[in-house]
Formats: C-alpha cells, structure tokens, sequence
C-alpha cells in the first residue's frame, strides 16, 4: 500500500512538471536578438503566487506617474556588474551604462466579476513589498523591457498570458479587452492597446536632434522621493546611490524634485500648480518640449517652461484638427470649459486625444486637476 | 441657371449628404485584415534601403502603423486604385502611418483611406517622396474627418507629386515647418484647405489642380512656431469651384477661411502667385491678409511673429467668374454696396493691415509691397474697422524679382 501511494504521488509529480520553481531569477543582459519570452530576462519571473524581482534588481517609483488606462506599474531598473554606475543628470534621463535593463509591468486589481473586469482603484504599495509582487486579486497585463545596448536603447513589449505564468514578445502590440470598474464612474469597456516596437519610439525618442530612444521617467525630479523598500521608506536618490546604481547625485534635497500628486483633484495654490505641472511633465512633455517629437506644435510643457504662449496660455492651435473640440485657444485662463486642454484630455476619441498613444480611456482625476489648474488662472485671452 | 450655380447647388447638396444623417464611407467588410500584421512586421523590421512593397488588393488596419529612424525605406504600392488601405476600423493610433527621422523616405502607389487622425505623417526627414499616393476619407467632406492627408513637417527637400488627397478637415496635403519643397502635379478636392504650406522656405507649388475645397491653395504663417515661413511661388495650377462650405473645427487655422477662396496668403512672406487658372471660386480668386484677421488673441502671439504679409507679387494669372457670392454677411453686404446686386467682387482680396513701423515717408519699401499686375484689389480697410473699402489698381502696380525654381536635394 505504501509503495503504491509513493509510485502515486511520484506519478502525480511528474504530470504536473516537477517541483515549482522556488530560485530567484537571474538578470541578464541580451545583448542582441529578441528575446521570445520576459523571463529570458530574468529581471523579474513568476515564482507560486508572487512576481519576484530577479537578482540585483531594483523595484523604483516616480512621485508622479504617466497615466495608463488606470493600470498599476511596477517599475524595475538592473544593471550588470562591473558596468558600473548611471551618471546623475539634473534634468535629462540618467546616463546609464550598455547592460542596463528596465522594465515596467502594467497590472490592474481584479474587480469582482470576471478576469476582464479591472478596478480603476489602487496603489502598488497595496501589493508589492519590496520584493515581490503579491498577484493574488491581480491581472497582469504587459510588461515593456527597455534594454542599452551597444547600439543605443531598444525598446521590447511582452504581453502576459492568460494563465499569467510568462510574457511573450508581442513586437506588432496587442489589444487586450478589459471593463473598467470604478467607484465613481460606470463600467466602461475598453481595448487596452499595447504599443508596437515602433511606437515606442514615439514617446520614446525625446531628442529628435539624435533619434535615440531613451527611458523617460529615470529623471532626478521623478525619482526623487521615498520609496517602501522591503527593509523600510527610503529616498530613491539616496538609495541608488548607496548601492551603486548612481554617481554624482547630491543630496535629495538639492536635487530637483516633481510633486508627488496622488489624485487628489482639491488642491489649491501653490499645491495645485506644482501638482499640475507634475502632471503634465510626465504625461506631455516627453514629446512638448523644445526637442520632441510635438516641437510641430509650438507648446512646450516642460516644468521649467515660463507661463506665456509655448505654455499654451491664448495659444491657438496649429494642426489639431478635431482635437481642438471647437475651442479657439490651448489655455483661456481662468475658463477650463473654452480650453482646448481640457478637450484634448478628456476626449477619447483618436485623432483628438492627447495623449495620442498610451490610453484608450480619460484620466478623470488628471482631467479635473488640469481644469482646477487652469480655472484658477486670471486674465481671459482678451 | 449659370454653370457656377449648378454648381454652388451641388456643392450644397454634397453637404447635406455630408452633414445630414449618416454619411457613409466605403464598406470595408470584405477588406483583407489579416495583410495588416505582414506590413506591421515588414515597417517594424525594416533596414536602410529596404523596399516594402504591397500588392493590389484591399486591406483593412486597426492600428495606425509607424516607421522611426530608419533611412531609405521605400514603401510602394500597386497603384492607388489597386492597393488600398483601410482605417476605417482603426481603434489605436493618431495617424494612418507616421514615419519619424527617417531620411530618404519614399511611398508611392497606393490609397489609404479614413484614418481617425490624419492620414500619412512624416516628420523630421531629409529627402521625403510621395508619389502617386491618395488619401481620402470616403464619406466626402466631414467634420469628422481627420485633420491632414498628407502631411510633411519639419522636413527638408520634400516632393509630393501626381498624389491625391480627398476630404480633409484641414489641409488635404500639408507641409509644414520644412525647408526645400516641390508639390506638383497632385487633385486636392472636397478638402477645408486643398494644398497648405505653412511656416515653410523655398516651395515650389505647380501642375496641381484645386478643386471643390473651402480654400484651393494656401500659403500661412503661424505664431510660437520656431521657423516663420518665407518664400513660396505658386504656379500653374488650376484653382477652382473652392466653394464647400467649410468644415472645418472651429478654433482651427483654416476654419477661418472663407469659402470660395482660390489662393490665400496669410502673413507669410515672398510669394509669387502666377500663370495660375482661377475660375469661380465665389469669395475671391486670391486673398492677402495678415494676422490680424485670423482670430489671434495678442496674449498668445509669440512677439517676434510677423504678421504681415510682405514682399508679395501675383501676376500672369487668368481669372474667370467668382467673386459672385462671398461666404460671410459682411463681404457679400460689401458687394451688394459696391458692385450691386449682381456684381462681382474683385479677383483678388486685401485686408488692408500694413506695418506701420516699417513705413518710410508713408510707404513699404520696394522689396516689402504687395504687387498684383494682373487684377483690381479689393482694399478691404480692416484697420478701419471695413469702414471704407475701396478697388485699387495703381497703389499694387510694381513688381518683384521673379523667386528661383526650387531644386530639391535628392
């Protein structure tokens, strides 16, 4: 009887493949070809219930972060030994070394109601402790690997399985059929689009000078604040420093700074400007600056731009077509209702949205804050 | 009923079909959708020189496709009645393609129609071909359109030639921001604007044939742009019937173009209007007018944007009918007044504005007038609130230098 019941259970073993997969990923860098799965990677693998973080990785947030169609993100940065440290910026993206690995992993909570149904609500620090990823209630979706290699920075989307065990090189993009459920809206279903390779470049090449894709959000300004690190809150800046990843970084507090904005759509004052400027840095102006890819438009939306014009305050718009919702001017102070911002935000529509790639539904809560921003402006455009 | 009525009914009914109910473009239901993740891999795996060719057939995309900063790629097509791409089921992307820092880029020979945005952008190239190629949204003129069909900028040594381009809601082909540019020989119909250049140097407009848009041909300058526009010679075309009623989205440049204008320059620079066929196009055959008509708001001027048009010279035109029916209350009550009940207005249209800071001894110098040798002037008084209007002949009797012919570089 024995005897019989191990044979079972060895049997048993075998059908379902062997022991789980307990080790912790191995980084590493590719450095050519494209890689057919995420966790040839190995920056970051599912591991039982949990996304685990590979070796070495290190899990990083902005103070305020480009909105996805609500998704929740975790962000990964590695770099190899012996490449040595990214060289600190004050405005530009950190120079990072060939080797370097980034990703970002778009996941939703589950609502009730099916694997389709995503909540709108959520914090990463609602699941993620430090080290790994708790999937329990979530949905993975996509995860972008943004990889430097000798030839520059290539940009590399995965999409999750049904099954959510592994990602696949999806070059051309997807669509992924999801409703989204929240508090405060009606369901709303919506084709959540991954990019293809090249319209990563889109928001990616932020220098049409050299055409090079560079990450976005490794800036000083975005990073630098606290992060929950599995052995407590610390400064992102200060950690990057400490365990080698950064050189030349000054102390966080005399480092630039974004806001650190979290939805709340009832600041006022100061609070409100720099919580909207936060906003539209990180969500506009990879392509609105003086060297993106929107320079065709004349306004630039850096968080150094001067109020004026090129901010958008009685601009009119150059080839907005539709986008311009029949409004004449880009900001008419203290009238979010005439602004062409708000239009461009809060539409869904193609070829009028803005902005024009990355999300398929309105930022209702970046909408209502851009309104408040400009609604508290004064002077009217005559 | 005149020809040119026959024709304004039309034009009208071509709106109502447009507007009223449910415009309908193609029916793309038995297009081909599984050609679009061949051409996507195709763009996606492209190398320096590769030619992409597509063949005859009808396809359907429902995404926009691109190309990044990949040099000499050509894309060609069967013909543009024989390969057509289809965005009418489009559900990610703001154009049909964009092609982005890639020098030495070619498309030829194919369709692509409604796309939700614009149709075919490229921006930041050097040597920039569009050949054969037809853009349309098929429902005809809409407001719900895209905005551009094709649609250079910030580009250098650009030629669009023996192209197409069909109901834009803006500018069915546009260049914009670019430098060194021939458009030559292309059909812009049932567009707001048919062929815009805008803030652009040394282009060369020839051979095309502008016909049923709001605006035939159009040379603009707008403010906050790095690069104000100089330089354009507009010639041999065919302008005319420009009477659709315009569609375009408030708040947008051109949805201040009346209808019924040919050929309009707007504070843009050195241009030369000549050897054109204008014919019936019911505002007026040329319009010059400055900034100061285009609904700016002074506060959203960049101070060094230049509003005037200057150093303009239309001459060794031909012009037939028009002028009959001018598309706002205020022009066609200036008609009734001036030219009566069955006049015309002149062929060509000034608003009047003039930089008085550049005035020596009460006139322009030379090199900045505004020379017309070959029609009356409308002096539209806009300085004086339209208080005064007058015809005028002699105040615009001189001449430029004739521009150089643009050669490309390619």
């Amino acid at each position: 009887m024995r005897l019989f019941l191990a044979a079972f259970i060895a049997l048993a073993c075998a059908a379902c493949s062997a022991e789980p997969d307990a080790s912790t990923p191995q980084p590493a860098f590719i450095a050519e070809g494209r890689p057919a799965a995420l966790e040839d990677w190995g920056q970051l693998a599912r591991r039982g219930q949990a996304l685990v973080l590979g070796e070495g990785v290190t899990a990083y947030d902005l103070n305020t972060a480009l909105f996805s169609d609500y998704a929740l993100k975790l962000r990964t940065v590695w770099i190899p030994d012996g490449a040595g440290p990214a060289a600190y910026h004050e405005t530009d993206t950190f120079d990072f070394p060939v080797g370097t690995v980034i990703t970002k992993t778009f996941f939703y909570p589950l609502a009730s109601g099916g694997f389709d149904q995503v909540s709108a609500q959520g914090r990463l620090e609602d699941h993620f402790d430090g080290l790994e990823l708790n999937l329990d209630g979530l949905r993975l979706i996509e995860t972008r690997v943004l990889v430097h290699r000798e030839a520059g920075w290539e940009a590399l989307p995965y999409v999750w399985d049904d099954a959510q065990r592994g990602a696949s090189l999806a070059r051309t993009g997807a669509f992924v059929d999801l409703t989204l459920i929240s508090a405060a809206r009606p369901a709303q279903s919506f084709a959540y689009a991954v990019p293809d390779v090249n319209q990563c470049a889109a928001c990616h090449v932020t220098d049409a000078r050299d055409g090079a894709v560079r990450p976005i959000g490794p800036r000083a300004r975005h990073i630098n604040g606290p992060f929950a690190y599995a052995d407590g809150p610390q400064n992102q800046l200060a950690r990057w420093t400490e365990t080698g990843l950064l050189t030349g970084a000054p102390e966080p507090d005399l480092a630039p700074r974004a806001a650190r904005w979290d939805g709340d759509v009832t600041l006022s004052g100061a609070m409100l400007d720099s919580a909207a400027r936060a906003w539209l840095d990180i969500n506009c102006a990879h392509c609105h600056s003086r060297t993106g890819p929107a320079r065709t438009s004349g306004l630039y939306l850096e968080p150094w731009e001067p109020d004026g014009p090129h901010l958008g305050r009685c601009k009119p718009p150059i080839a907005a077509g539709r986008g311009t919702g029949g409004r004449l001017f880009s900001i008419v102070p203290g009238a979010p209702e005439e602004s062409i911002f708000v239009h461009r935000l809060e539409t869904e529509r193609m070829g009028a949205m803005m902005p024009e790639l990355g999300r398929s539904v309105a930022d209702h809560e970046g909408v209502a804050l851009i309104a408040a921003w400009i609604g508290a402006m004064s002077g009217g455009c005559n | 009923m005149t020809l040119s009525r026959l024709i304004a009914a039309f034009g009208a009914a071509m709106i109502l079909t447009a507007c009223g109910g449910e415009p309908q473009g193609r029916d793309t239901s038995g297009f081909d959708t599984e050609y679009q993740s061949v051409l996507h891999e195709a763009l996606l795996d492209a190398q320096p020189g590769d030619v992409i060719e597509i063949p005859a057939g009808r396809f359907a995309f429902d995404r926009g496709l691109s190309l990044s900063g990949v040099s000499g790629v050509t894309i060609r097509g069967a013909g543009m009645g024989e390969t057509i791409l289809s965005f009418a089921g489009q559900r990610q992307g703001a154009e049909g393609l964009l092609v982005s820092n890639s020098n030495f880029f070619t498309i030829e020979n194919l369709a692509v129609e409604d796309t939700a945005g614009d149709a075919i952008k490229i921006t930041g190239g050097d040597g920039v071909v569009i050949r054969g190629v037809r853009v349309e949204w098929t429902r005809g003129p809409s407001t719900e359109n895209g905005a551009y069909g094709l649609y250079p900028v910030l580009s250098r040594n650009v030629l669009i030639e023996d192209s197409v381009a069909i109901g834009a809601s803006d500018a069915g082909i546009y260049v914009g921001q670019s430098d060194i540019i021939i458009v030559r020989n292309n059909r812009a119909e049932y567009n707001v604007a048919g062929i815009e250049i805008e803030n652009s140097n040394n282009a060369d407009v020839y051979g095309n044939l502008a016909v049923n848009n709001t605006g035939g041909i159009l040379v603009f300058n707008m403010p906050n742009l790095p690069r104000p526009g100089a330089g354009t010679r507009v010639f041999d075309n065919d302008v005319h019937e420009n009477n659709t009623a315009n569609f375009g989205h408030r708040g947008t440049p051109v949805a201040n173009v009346p209808a019924g204008t040919g050929i309009l320059i707007n504070a843009n620079d050195d241009v030369e209007i000549f050897n054109n066929r204008l014919r019936n196009n019911r505002t007026a055959h040329v319009v010059i007018s400055s900034g100061h008509s285009s609904g700016f708001s002074d506060l959203g001027v960049n101070e060094d944007f230049d509003p005037y048009p200057e150093g303009i010279h239309v001459h060794s035109n031909s012009y037939e009918g028009g002028g009959n029916n001018p598309d706002s209350m205020e022009l066609q009550a200036l008609r009734i007044m001036k030219f009566g009940p069955t006049g015309r207005m002149p062929p060509v249209l000034w608003d009047g504005y003039v930089n008085a800071d550049l005035l020596v001894d009460g006139v322009l110098p030379d090199a900045l007038r505004i020379c017309v040798t070959d029609a009356d002037v409308l002096n539209a008084d806009g300085p004086n609130g339209y208080a005064n209007p007058q015809v005028e002949r002699e105040a615009f009797n001189c001449a430029h230098e004739p521009r150089q012919a643009v050669e490309l570089e390619l």
